[in-house]
Parts: C-alpha cells; sequence; structure tokens
C-alpha cells in the first residue's frame, strides 16, 4: 500500500500500480457497469421494466454506498497519473450523492407513476448523471472535471426533457442546454488558457506552478475569470442564474428535484477542485470575484423570490441565495470557510430533498397531466387536510430561513462565523439582512399552510415507503440540530 | 441535594416534551387535551417552587449548575444556570402559563391541542432564555421563542392577524440577528461563547460601542423602545387573549433581561457613554407614548402602548444607574431593583389586563371602548378586579404598579431633577388613560342591549383574575421577599456595570 501513497506523478507507472488503481476505482467501475446493466434489462423486461429499474437502481445506489464507505481506507490515493484523487472529501461527497439520488427516486415515483410518466430512462439517466458526479468529485485534472461536468450535464439536459410533450419542459430544456453549452465552452476556454501558461492539465501542478510564479500574470487572471463563470454557472450564481428559475419551473417536478440536490454536491465539489486545489495561489483574484457573485445571488435571489407566485419558481430564487451563502463560505480560501460550505450545502440538500418531495406527494384536480402542484395559493389549509406533510413543510421553511430549533440555524452560523473570522463583517451584515428579506416568503408559505382557510383540495398520493422517507428526512432539521456533532465534524475533518 | 438535580433542564424540557405530548392526546379526547396541559403546566410550577426554595439568594453566582459539552465545531455548551435576576422571571413564567392554559379552557375545540401545546413549549423555551448561560443556547430560546408565538398569532389571531403575525417576526427576526453577528464577533475575540466569561473580556472603546448598538438593536425591538415598538400594538390587537397575555407578560421581559446580561456587563464603557441616549428614549417611551395611548379607542390597544411606556421605566431604570455617583451607589441599587420589581410588577399587570379585555371580548366580540359602558351594572365581580387592575396600572401605592415606578423615580431624582421629572409624569398619563378608559367601559349606565345582555364571570375567570389580585397586592404591599431574592445579584450586577472593561 504504501507505493500507492507516494505515488509520484513523473516515475512511470508501472503494471502493480495501475493494477491498484484500478482496484481503488471500484465503485464507479461496478456504478459504470451496474448501470449499463440495468440499461439493458430494462430494454428487454417487458410491461414490468419501470419497477424492476427502479429497485435495480436503489440496490447499484445501495452497493455503491457500501463500497464507498469500504474505501474509505483508500484514502488520500492519486490513481493514473494525478487524474483521479481519492481523498475523505471525494469520498464523502460520494456517500452524500448517492444517498440523495436514492431519496430522490423513492420520492419521484409516485409522482411518476401517477402520471404516467414511469420509465426506466429516469432511473438511468439518474445513474449516469450520478457517475458525473462521482468522477467530477475525485477529479483532479482539467479533463476529468470536463468528462465528470459533461456527463453530469448532459443527463440532466435529457432529464429535463424527459416528459417530452410537454412544451413547458421543452422549452426549459433548450434552454438549459443553450446556456450550459455556453458555460461549458466557457470553462474550456479558461482551461485552455490555464494550459498554454503553464503547459499541464493536472490541478496539484498547476498550483506549484502558480507558487512559484513571483509576478501576477494577467492572462492566468483573464483565464481565472472564465473558470469562476464557469462555476457560478454550475451553481447558478447570479448573473449566471438566468436558466435556474425556467428549469425549476418547467421541468417536471421530480427533475427539479433531481436538479436542486445532488448536483449541488457536485458543484461544490468542482468549485473545491478548481480553486483550491488548482488555483489557489490566485485566491486574492478568485475571492473578489466570488464576493461580487455571493453579494448579488443574495440580494437577487431573496429580493425576486419575494415576487413569485409559483413555489417553484420561488424555491428557485430560494436556491440562488442559498447558492450565495455557500459562496460566502468558499471565499475565505481556507479550511474554516470551506468546511462551513460544505456543512451548509448538505443541509441545503436536505431542505431542498423534503420540500420539493412535498410537492411530489401531493397532486390537485387538475386533469392536465403536466400541470404540477405549484400555484402558492395550493397550499392554502393545507395545515387542515394534510397536518403532517404541512408540519415539516413548517419545519423546513423555517429552517430555509434559517431560525433556531432547526439545524438551517446552524449552516448560517458556520457561514457567518467564517465570514467574521476573515474579518469580512460587512458581508456577515450583509448575509443576515438578506436572510431577514428570505425570512418573508417563507414565513408566507406558513401563512398559507397554516393561516389561510382550506380552499383548493389538494389530494396525497398513497405512498407510504415515500411519506416515511420524506418523514425522516423533515424531522432530521431538528433531529440535527439538536444533534450536529456528527456532521459537523465529518465537515471539518475533510478538510483537514 | 437539590441542587444534584437536573432542575433546570427539568423546567426546560417538562413543559416541551408535555407539549408534543399534548398533540398526542387530541386523538383520545378534548377534554384530556385539556387536563394533561394543566397538569403540565402545574407540574412546571411546581418545579419552579423547588428551585426557589433551593436558591440561596445570599450568593450572587449562578446555582443549579448545569454543562454539558454541546457542539465541539462551535465551541457551544449546553450550559444552564440561574442567579437572582432569572428566578423571579422564571416564577413569573410559570405562574403565567397556568393561567393562560386556564384562561384559554374554552378556546374552539378543533385545534385546542395545538393551542396548548405551543403554549407549553413557549414556555420551555422562555424558561430557557433565562437559563442559558451559553451565549448561543441564550439565543437559540430567543429566536426559538418566535415560532410558537408566530403561529399563536397566526392562526388563533383576529382578522389582521397575518399582517400583525408577520411584522412581529420579522421586526423581533431583524433586531436579533445583529445579537448573533456580536455573539460571534465576541467569540473570536474571547474564544468563548460562555456569558460569564465574555463579562470579564476587555474590549476598545469603537468595539464596545459598535456591539452595544448591536445588543441595543436585538433587545429595544423585543422591550420594545421607542421608536421600534410598533410591532407591539398590532401583535397585540390581533393576538388571542393567551398570547397577549404571555407576549406582554414574558415576551418583553427578555429584552431587558438581555440589557442586565449582554449590555451591561460586557460593555459597561458603551453603556456609561450611552445612557443618556437610553434614558432619552426611555423617557420619550414614558411620556409621549402615554400621551399615544390616551388616544386610543381599542382597549388592547391602550394596553399595548401603556406596555411600552411602563417598560420605558424598566430601561430608564437600568441606565440611570450611570448618571449616580459612586457616593450615591445605594440609589443606583435602587435603580436596578426597581427596574426588575417593574418588570415582575408589569407582568401580572399587564397579563392581568389583557385577561380582563379578553373576558369582555369573549363576551362582546369588540375591543372598541365605543362599544362598552356600564358594564359594571351587569358584571360587578368582573368591574371589581378590572378596577382594581387598572389601579395597579396607574400606579396606585398599595399595589405592584406603585412599587417599581416609585423606586425608579427615587433613583432618578438623585441624578436629575428633570429625569424624576419627566419620568413621574407617568403618574398623571397613566392614571388618565387607565382610568378614563374604565369610565367609559365599566361605570355610567348600561350604554347598549348587548352590555345589558352581560354575565358576569364564571369560576373559572374568577379564579385567574383572583390570583393576579393576590399577586399584585403581595408585590405592593410587601415586595421584601422579592427585592432580597435579588439583591446579592443585582449588588454584582452594579459593580460590573461600574467596571470599563476596556483594555
Amino acid at each position: 500500500m504504501n507505493s500507492l501513497d507516494i505515488y509520484s506523478i513523473d516515475s512511470l507507472p508501472d503494471m502493480s500500480n495501475n493494477l491498484m488503481d484500478w482496484l481503488v476505482l471500484m465503485p464507479e467501475i461496478f456504478m459504470l457497469l451496474a448501470t449499463s446493466t440495468i440499461l439493458m434489462i430494462g430494454l428487454f423486461a417487458g410491461r414490468k421494466d419501470e419497477l424492476l429499474t427502479y429497485i435495480l437502481s436503489l440496490a447499484t445506489l445501495l452497493v455503491m454506498i457500501f463500497l464507498l464507505v469500504a474505501a474509505n481506507k483508500y484514502n488520500d490515493s492519486i490513481l493514473f497519473d494525478g487524474m483521479y484523487v481519492i481523498d475523505g472529501l471525494a469520498n464523502f461527497i460520494k456517500i452524500l450523492v448517492c444517498i440523495t439520488v436514492i431519496a430522490v427516486f423513492v420520492y419521484a415515483r409516485p409522482y411518476l407513476l401517477n402520471r404516467n410518466f414511469a420509465k426506466p430512462e429516469f432511473y438511468i439517466l439518474g445513474l449516469f448523471a450520478t457517475l458525473g458526479m462521482l468522477i467530477m468529485a475525485s477529479a483532479q485534472n482539467f479533463i476529468t472535471i470536463y468528462l465528470g461536468l459533461e456527463l453530469l450535464s448532459l443527463c440532466l439536459y435529457a432529464l429535463v426533457a424527459y416528459v417530452r410533450d410537454s412544451n413547458n419542459a421543452s422549452e426549459a430544456a433548450i434552454k438549459y442546454f443553450v446556456l450550459g453549452a455556453i458555460a461549458s465552452g466557457m470553462l474550456l476556454y479558461g482551461m485552455s488558457i490555464v494550459y498554454g501558461i503553464t503547459g499541464t492539465l493536472n490541478l496539484s501542478e498547476i498550483s506549484l506552478y502558480l507558487a512559484n510564479q513571483n509576478d501576477v500574470n494577467i492572462g492566468l487572471i483573464f483565464a481565472l475569470t472564465f473558470i469562476v463563470i464557469g462555476v457560478a454557472f454550475k451553481f447558478g450564481a447570479v448573473p449566471f442564474h438566468m436558466w435556474v428559475p425556467d428549469v425549476y419551473q418547467g421541468a417536471p417536478t421530480a427533475v427539479t428535484l433531481f436538479i436542486a440536490t445532488a448536483p449541488k454536491f457536485a458543484a461544490f465539489v468542482m468549485a473545491i477542485r478548481l480553486l483550491s486545489d488548482g488555483l489557489q495561489p490566485l485566491h486574492i483574484d478568485w475571492q473578489q470575484m466570488l464576493i461580487i457573485l455571493a453579494v448579488l445571488s443574495l440580494i437577487f435571489g431573496n429580493v425576486i423570490a419575494i415576487a413569485q407566485t409559483h413555489i417553484k419558481r420561488m424555491l428557485a430564487y430560494s436556491t440562488i441565495s442559498h447558492i450565495g451563502f455557500v459562496l460566502l463560505g468558499l471565499l475565505s480560501g481556507e479550511s474554516f470557510g470551506y468546511a462551513s460550505a460544505l456543512f451548509y450545502t448538505a443541509v441545503y440538500v436536505l431542505m431542498a430533498a423534503g420540500t420539493f418531495a412535498i410537492l411530489l406527494l401531493l397532486k390537485n384536480d387538475s386533469s392536465n397531466l403536466y400541470e404540477d402542484v405549484d400555484k402558492l395559493s395550493d397550499f392554502k389549509g393545507l395545515s387542515q387536510s394534510h397536518p403532517w406533510l404541512a408540519f415539516l413543510m413548517l419545519l423546513l421553511m423555517f429552517s430555509m430561513a434559517g431560525v433556531p430549533l432547526t439545524v438551517g440555524f446552524y449552516a448560517k452560523l458556520y457561514v457567518l462565523q467564517s465570514l467574521v473570522y476573515n474579518d469580512f463583517i460587512w458581508l456577515a451584515v450583509l448575509a443576515v439582512v438578506m436572510s431577514i428579506v428570505g425570512a418573508f416568503y417563507y414565513l408566507r408559505v406558513i401563512k398559507y399552510m397554516y393561516f389561510d382557510e382550506i380552499e383548493d383540495t389538494l389530494t396525497s398520493q398513497n405512498a407510504p415507503i415515500a411519506t416515511a422517507v420524506l418523514s425522516i428526512n423533515g424531522l432530521l432539521i431538528v433531529g440535527l440540530f439538536i444533534f450536529p456533532n456528527y456532521l459537523l465534524n465529518y465537515c471539518v475533518s475533510v478538510f483537514g | 441535594m437539590l441542587s444534584s438535580l437536573p432542575i433546570l433542564s427539568t423546567l426546560i424540557w417538562l413543559p416541551i416534551i408535555g407539549g408534543l405530548l399534548v398533540l398526542v392526546a387530541k386523538k383520545i379526547s378534548v377534554s384530556s387535551v385539556r387536563w394533561l396541559s394543566l397538569l403540565i403546566a402545574i407540574a412546571t410550577f411546581l418545579v419552579s417552587i423547588v428551585l426557589t426554595k433551593g436558591f440561596d439568594s445570599s450568593q450572587h453566582t449562578m446555582q443549579f449548575y448545569e454543562q454539558i459539552a454541546w457542539i465541539e465545531v462551535f465551541n457551544i455548551y449546553y450550559a444552564l444556570g440561574v442567579d437572582g435576576i432569572a428566578v423571579p422571571l422564571i416564577l413569573l413564567t410559570t405562574v403565567m402559563t397556568i393561567l393562560v392554559i386556564i384562561a384559554g379552557w374554552e378556546i374552539s375545540k378543533e385545534r385546542i391541542a395545538e393551542y396548548f401545546a405551543a403554549f407549553l413549549i413557549l414556555e420551555g423555551l422562555m424558561i430557557g432564555v433565562f437559563c442559558a448561560l451559553d451565549a448561543i443556547l441564550f439565543y437559540i430560546f430567543f429566536e426559538g421563542m418566535l415560532i410558537p408565538m408566530f403561529l399563536i398569532i397566526g392562526i388563533w389571531g383576529g382578522p389582521r392577524r397575518v399582517y400583525a403575525t408577520i411584522k412581529f417576526f420579522l421586526y423581533t427576526f431583524f433586531g436579533s440577528v445583529f445579537l448573533l453577528i456580536a455573539l460571534i464577533y465576541l467569540y473570536l475575540h474571547a474564544g468563548t461563547f460562555e456569558i460569564a466569561a465574555l463579562q470579564l473580556t476587555t474590549l476598545d472603546q469603537t468595539q464596545q460601542l459598535l456591539l452595544f448598538l448591536a445588543f441595543f438593536i436585538a433587545f429595544a425591538v423585543k422591550i420594545p423602545m421607542w421608536p421600534v415598538h410598533t410591532w407591539l400594538p398590532d401583535a397585540h390587537v390581533e393576538a388571542p387573549t393567551g398570547g397577549s397575555v404571555i407576549l406582554a407578560a414574558i415576551m418583553l421581559k427578555v429584552g431587558g433581561y438581555g440589557f442586565l446580561r449582554f449590555s451591561i456587563p460586557i460593555t459597561p464603557y458603551a453603556s456609561s457613554q450611552l445612557a443618556y441616549l437610553i434614558i432619552a428614549i426611555s423617557l420619550i417611551a414614558i411620556v409621549y407614548i402615554g400621551y399615544v395611548a390616551l388616544a386610543q379607542r381599542d382597549m388592547k390597544k391602550l394596553i399595548a402602548y401603556s406596555s411600552i411606556a411602563h417598560m420605558g421605566f424598566v430601561t430608564l431604570g437600568f441606565f440611570v444607574i450611570y448618571k449616580l455617583t459612586l457616593a450615591n451607589s445605594s440609589y443606583s441599587e435602587l435603580a436596578l431593583q426597581g427596574g426588575m420589581v417593574q418588570m415582575i410588577s408589569h407582568g401580572f399587570i399587564s397579563g392581568a389586563m389583557f385577561l380582563c379585555v379578553g373576558v369582555l371580548y369573549d363576551r362582546m366580540h369588540s375591543r372598541q371602548i365605543a362599544d362598552y359602558g356600564g358594564v359594571v351594572n351587569t358584571m360587578p365581580k368582573f368591574a371589581t378586579f378590572f378596577v382594581i387592575f387598572a389601579m395597579a396600572n396607574a400606579g396606585l401605592p398599595g399595589t405592584s404598579g406603585f412599587v417599581g415606578e416609585f423606586m425608579v423615580i427615587l433613583a432618578s431624582f438623585k441624578a436629575n431633577v428633570w429625569i424624576a421629572f419627566l419620568a413621574a409624569t407617568t403618574l398623571i398619563l397613566g392614571a388618565a388613560y387607565t382610568l378614563w378608559m374604565i369610565k367609559r367601559v365599566v361605570f355610567g349606565s348600561v350604554a347598549n342591549d348587548e352590555v345589558a345582555k352581560l354575565k358576569d364571570i364564571n369560576s373559572r375567570e374568577f379564579f385567574c383574575l383572583f390570583v393576579l389580585t393576590i399577586l399584585v397586592l403581595w408585590i405592593g404591599l410587601w415586595p421584601a421577599p422579592l427585592i432580597e431574592m435579588m439583591d446579592a445579584s443585582v449588588t454584582n450586577l452594579l459593580n460590573q456595570a461600574h467596571q470599563t472593561n476596556l483594555p
């Protein structure tokens, strides 16, 4: 094992090391093979194909979690000439992604079945997207990052258009695809300039090269700008947020749930790999860019969300504002801030998953299959017709607002602490003032559910498993408030 | 022996867990919900009596101390303890909660379990505020209180409840986020969230001024002080009776308590520098808000404004100590004690006044003064109570309302005659707005048919008002036990107040 730990990049890899590399890569290889197999099985399974794909997909993800936990002992290995890295961060993100995707599949199925949207493709695309995220989590080279990113993005574009008869979804997919392609182009352009200057695509070598440079290289700053734009687009930070509301609203809610959750981990880890692992020496420069992105995201996200009457669109803007908080954590450029951003991302995904799951479990009596439960006014009197769902929603909304007694409070507290620690008190003040603005539209949801008389009769899907998972998800908001140590310590430890 | 049991944790968690149980009891029957809630509230009260019995008032240190490491990454401890300032407030909380539950006995049966559960959980959180020794733990309770109150006003409130409750939430949320940033800043400066350690931290002048302002925003909104008081009349008017009672009797006190725990001991230099500002604002509250109260047509609004004016005495008492020389330190003590007595007394009196209005509202569904007149003819027992509380509200000697105000006025007389002069106008204004309201509502001939049909209070309502009458008169006639209980802590606070904490 020792040879793995001190794997040196410039020495020619011999065969035995390569074999070890493949071994360490087991989880990803398994995932690829399993997904391809499920694809084939789904094709030939006949009428039961959807159920079979669903069960096999869940099984694959469960095995993945097991493999990833087992792979923890290969921590800090660098594979394939520095293309791929297995470290605590990568493993943690991968495990979180797999858990999230399991929850997404469980939440999505009753909705898909109810509308006759249930097809094996949903799970297959989801699994390939997951593989893309896993690759991104471990990427240590521009090429690998790009590979993972495109695998993820292409699956997401297809997922948005998954219900092909829906005009809204098709429109959203086209917007997402065009804007996403531009962003990928920007990212590639930035990467190519960095390659031109440093002569390498490997992140640690780039970092080494930059650390030895004494004077500022304008070309590098130029390239950095494009890379940050690429990252900002994937996060959905203002002013690269245009796709977020349209895609969130246009896509079927099940797909929105997917986009709103797991890929945030991927975006986070991509930012860490690019900015921290690769371009840390340019910290001063990208810090300023992130400040602008974060401030704009906080202000625009929160203020525009107030004007929304549709909950998916409101949640889209709320996501933008949460991304602002994640960026606030990232911009400090040191492990304290990174850990706070990771914790924030994890908490955010937990909240977003629960919120969209509630939307999925409810159905209105509209005959139009493509019309989801989306209007805020649909929620009127929900506390009377569905007290438990309304209570979970209440917890989620307070958590998103960052009120104590919910874990959302710690997420904000942690980021604020990192800001004050790094002498960005003005940013901390701005962040809390904007979260007061944000509190308004979260409270409004509660107002509809609890203070208004019942109007529309929303019914809920009969989905015991999804409801059970949702209950755990919702109660975790309070559970993690009382016992946050495990998650917090893990977030700290991966940044050592 | 007593101090080895986690009494404070029991006080916090018993009502919270009890509140959750009440939600479960909903499945059984309405009466089980009522009796279980009452049982839990009484049990909590008994525990608080045990706390008072075991409390050693000759010590100023924190007693019934409990500490568990809670969140390692943030260095937050679950640390609880009480001193002579906290114990009376905890007693106030447990007493008022019982009365609120009894007063809410007949509330709409549909959501009665949720109603009682909200009050019980709120009780646990409020007690938590008064016990917390860790700044973030304090903040968590301080903010967490908003959730049940938000729901109480929003669900069971009047016609404009949505506006009122969102305004209430956002206003107080706005204030407290600055407290949060101040606490984080202090943590990075001192390396701990322990309030006692923060009180020993040295801070330079700018730091103190900025921190003081952050604390000030949080607590001034909560108390509330002029000019950030506008949420209070709205919240009170729209809240259900129980919500108004708890809001006025206890939640406002949290602001005053915050001044004593954070502003004065942690930033004494800034407190002394800005004392004139607080005194000025307090006097504005006393005089100007007194006039505003005079103009009200809605009984609840009138009492809400009178609350603001009375809380002005609390802040005046707390900060007038900086205008007294060290030679007059016995007067400083008097001022602090006066502020504290005023908090407790206002808790009982305002709670009682809101209960009285609730009694009328339950029968007539109106809070407008103009809709009433001659209530004494149809409700003689009720009228007796209402007049007693009105007298107490006006500061009649012999009632608790007099003691606190008198102590504060006496102390401010030593500091500056004009401060005392302006503060003393409350004796006129308070009497004017309260008694004028009484005159229009209670006395005179029967105003209309509906008043003629009124039924006098039942034994349940009689009990609530009777208990409060005893308490108001007790503190009015014999405040010594209360003052004794907080004596050592107040002396200690005064010492802290006259440090500078400058490097």
